[in-house]
């Protein structure tokens, strides 16, 4: 079973998946390995990680140098292909009018979706973000606890190859031994910050990212990851087998053609085929989920973009996994006379209680690096290393304004020169006019590769304010209804981002750092936008009460029993970690109830 | 790697402009404009350039021009290339920004379609045909053809943080101009040598920094 055309759709499967990127393909993954038969609709086109990528491509031999154009808005070479924050016929509103009140929603139209391009840092939840009501009095707990997801997160982990250490940390928790990867050397600026972190009471630890620094362990992997199933077993050593560790070089962001870090074709839909049990039908873009009269889920309309044509598919089963708002904008268009509010929306909460991540940043010119030796440092294509959130003490005692916390990611050191290379070299030289000539020249050799700045991503707990709704008019090219969205910072996340700014001013600082401006003390002046990060979530989230949420803690819609949904939707806030990797587990563990259902004879 | 060096489909290029240039009916100066010319060639010949899409090829290598049409004219390529030189000139280490190719990016950024490069095209052709009529105005000779000290007494009065008022229009182009030619520079394989870019190599191993460059910031 393969990559399909419409005409090739069998008459009915057990599940079929909407979306191929971390939580289609780990469903997907999960239940084809297990013997289950899948379909995956993805509505952009086929992908090839091997040949199609750019991995050592110079910006000089691309258009514009690679710099973002609104056809390639994280740049020419980025992983990403028929995607960005506005995508032609695929329009979105904003119901606020004011600057903070704006979301932006990114999306990504390619096989194996925004897996291709993203970060691959995967730290994982801990258990005060399961549960922040108890922890900070706001929000909502998760109808499950950090303990319910461990397993799961130590499963992905294993399968995906992620390097870094154990730390031993309040609240980021470490991996069970044996299951991360080692981690690699810091690089001179992340040593750098290490020791000094610590006079601005920090500390900098090794990240954790979905990156291969060794070759997996195909001899021991699979047969712990899938006990008693020889089958699987052997896809799985073979599909480990054809990974290469990471060749310390280029950047991770353009994706990666030696299968060294997570992707999901490289390591969901690939085993995935192999097992014979997984059909993907691309270019097909989901309109609607069909309901029976008594309610359960049938299947899938959607649109066949190679030919304009409507078309149907079968299965006993639907796991949503179209990204999180993709798959609440299909829950509210697929309206009935049993579900006039939208499917699964008895609660009225489809759409509400969307987050992302609470980020500012800011950077300053590093003196103590001018004149480095000169030396590869490209390593892994992204950080290395990363400041945990440790505040945890302060915030017990409610000191800080603000629940949760935020993490630093940062970025040092002498990497690929883009066309902003240069940028500010007259300022750090104290010139007042536009250096040009010689002079210029040895300013670049002087000042390149001294910058350090960091990134904070923080908790972000939902309000009533922030959800999105389908627009009365506006419709995409398909004439399939268009969404909303609505968007409140408060006083949390505000406060969040003053501290982040006054914090990452001390850090710099304590390393020496020199800065023409300081830090912003007007939070909304610094905060990145919502939906800026990437990393929304939401609209369909768990609980323990169906009139005060959309989903159980399996992901399964409270009003129809065969839905299921497998993104971020589910989640019930944005912790001060990158969601990707808690999406795989919580689609594994999904995944597994889903076939006990098929089994019982539940579903 | 293609080495960033004109290739002959740049100069093949660059001949159709200048036959274009000597065109004196054509005001666009690109390869849609030629095909209007030929007879039997239909009006959408004539639509503005458009961009590489949504879906391009990541992994195919890019000239200037390949993807759309070039439009300085000669005089402005010539002005375009001088300057190029005069803010990235040779020295002991590293070539031209001219010899790397910069001016033939420069023209491609300011034929951009797109809206981030349009506030650059207006300000950039009128300061490349600003800075060749003070050439001409001051020594009777192309901005192109001065020798260095000129070249300089010109580039001094509008890198100056505070410009004389009749000035103030060329240093906002001379600021733009620089940051894109050192930004053009060091995107290439000789600028990134020159600046230090040691990186995009494969290698077995990450050994993190050499003991030097740990002794350099205090922490060997």
């Amino acid at each position: 079973m393969p990559v399909i055309t419409s005409a090739q759709a069998q008459d009915s499967y057990d599940v079929i998946i909407v979306g191929s990127g971390a939580g289609g393909g780990q469903t997907a993954y999960t239940l084809t390995m297990e013997g289950v038969k899948v379909l995956m609709l993805e509505a952009g086109r086929s992908f090839d990680p091997l040949t199609e990528v750019a991995m050592f491509q110079l910006p000089s031999q691309a258009p514009l140098r690679g710099e973002k154009t609104p056809d390639k808005q994280y740049g020419f070479h980025d992983c990403s292909i028929n995607s960005g924050w506005d995508i032609p016929g695929e329009p979105y509103a904003n119901a606020g009018k004011k600057p903070e009140d704006q979301f932006r929603w990114w999306r990504q139209r390619m096989m194996g979706g925004r897996t291709n391009h993203w970060g691959r840092i995967t730290l994982r939840n801990g258990p005060y973000d399961f549960k922040p009501y108890t922890q900070y009095g706001a929000g909502f707990d998760w109808p499950i606890s950090y303990d319910d997801v461990a397993p799961y997160y130590d499963k992905v982990e294993m399968l995906i190859g992620v390097f870094g250490s154990n730390e031993g940390l309040e609240n980021s928790p470490d991996s069970s031994p044996g299951v991360l990867m080692p981690a690699p050397k810091l690089r001179v600026g992340e040593l750098y910050a290490q020791k000094h972190a610590p006079k601005a009471d920090m500390k900098v630890v090794s990240i954790h990212r979905a990156v291969m620094s060794v070759p997996q362990d195909a001899e021991k992997l699979p047969a712990k990851l899938h006990p008693g199933n020889p089958k699987a077993q052997s896809i799985l050593a073979d599909s480990m087998r054809s990974r290469s560790p990471c060749f310390w070089a280029t950047d991770c962001h353009r994706g990666c053609s030696i299968r060294a870090n997570y992707d999901s074709q490289t390591v969901h839909l690939r085993p995935a085929l192999a097992t014979g049990n997984l059909d993907i039908l691309p270019n097909a873009m989901a309109r609607e989920v069909t309901v029976n009269k008594e309610g359960k889920a049938t299947g899938i309309t959607y649109i066949d973009k190679t030919t304009g044509k409507e078309g149907h598919v079968s299965g006993r089963a639907v796991v949503l996994a179209a990204s999180s708002q993709e798959s609440v904008r299909l829950l509210l268009n697929s309206k009935s006379s049993l579900f006039p509010q939208g499917l699964a929306n008895s609660s009225g909460k489809v759409g509400k209680y969307i987050t992302d991540s609470v980020s500012s940043s800011f950077s300053a010119h590093m003196p103590a690096f001018e004149g480095m030796p000169l030396h590869n440092e490209d390593g892994a294509g992204g950080p290395h290393a990363y400041v945990p959130w440790t505040q945890h003490e302060q915030n017990r005692k409610g000191a800080l304004g603000f629940p949760g916390g935020y993490h630093l990611e940062f970025t040092s050191g002498r990497q690929m020169p883009s066309m902003t290379v240069a940028n500010g070299f007259d300022n750090l030289a104290g010139r007042s006019g536009v250096t040009y000539g010689r002079q210029l020249k040895e300013d670049a050799r002087r000042y390149y590769g001294c910058r350090l700045g960091f990134g904070a991503q923080g908790t972000m707990l939902p309000n009533e304010g922030t959800f999105c709704e389908i627009d009365p008019d506006l419709k995409d090219q398909w004439g399939i209804p268009a969404l909303r969205f609505h968007w409140k910072w408060t006083d949390h996340e505000l406060n969040q981002v003053r501290h982040q700014q006054k914090r990452i001013g001390e850090l710099l600082t304590a390393l020496g750092g020199k800065f023409t401006k300081p830090p912003e003390t007007d939070p909304l002046k610094a905060i990145r936008s919502g939906g800026s990060v990437i990393h929304e979530v939401g609209g369909a989230i768990m609980g323990d009460d169906p009139s005060r949420s959309v989903t159980n803690q399996w992901s399964q819609t409270w009003d129809v029993k065969n839905l299921f949904m497998a993104d971020g939707a589910p989640f019930a806030s944005t912790a001060d970690k990158n969601p990707t990797l808690t999406i795989m587990a919580l689609a594994w563990r999904m995944a597994d109830h889903l076939m006990e259902e098929l089994k019982k004879g539940n579903i | 790697m293609i080495p960033p060096t004109p290739s002959p489909l740049l100069d093949r290029r660059t001949a159709i402009q200048w036959m274009l240039t000597a065109a004196a009916t054509l005001t666009v100066r690109d390869h849609s404009a030629l095909a209007a010319e030929t007879p039997g060639a239909t009006a959408s010949a004539r639509l503005p350039a458009k961009g590489y899409g949504p879906d391009p090829s990541m992994v195919k290598f890019y000239l200037p021009g390949d993807v759309w049409p070039l439009t300085f004219t000669e005089s402005q390529r010539r002005t375009a290339t001088a300057l190029c030189d005069v803010i990235m000139p040779a020295d002991e280490t590293s070539p031209a920004a001219s010899t790397v190719g910069v001016p033939a990016f420069m023209d491609e950024w300011v034929s951009s379609p797109y809206p981030g490069q349009k506030a650059d095209r207006a300000l950039i052709l009128e300061g490349l045909d600003w800075i060749e009529a003070e050439a001409q105005k001051r020594f009777k000779t192309s901005f192109a053809d001065l020798q260095a000290a000129q070249h300089i007494a010109i580039c001094d009065d509008i890198s100056q943080a505070q410009p004389k008022p009749e000035f103030k229009k060329a240093a906002s182009f001379f600021k733009r101009y620089r940051d894109l030619t050192a930004g053009g520079y060091y995107t290439t394989p000789e600028g990134m040598k020159d600046i230090g870019y040691r990186g995009n190599i494969p290698q077995a191993t990450f050994d993190g920094p050499p003991i030097e460059a740990l002794r350099h910031v205090g922490l060997a």
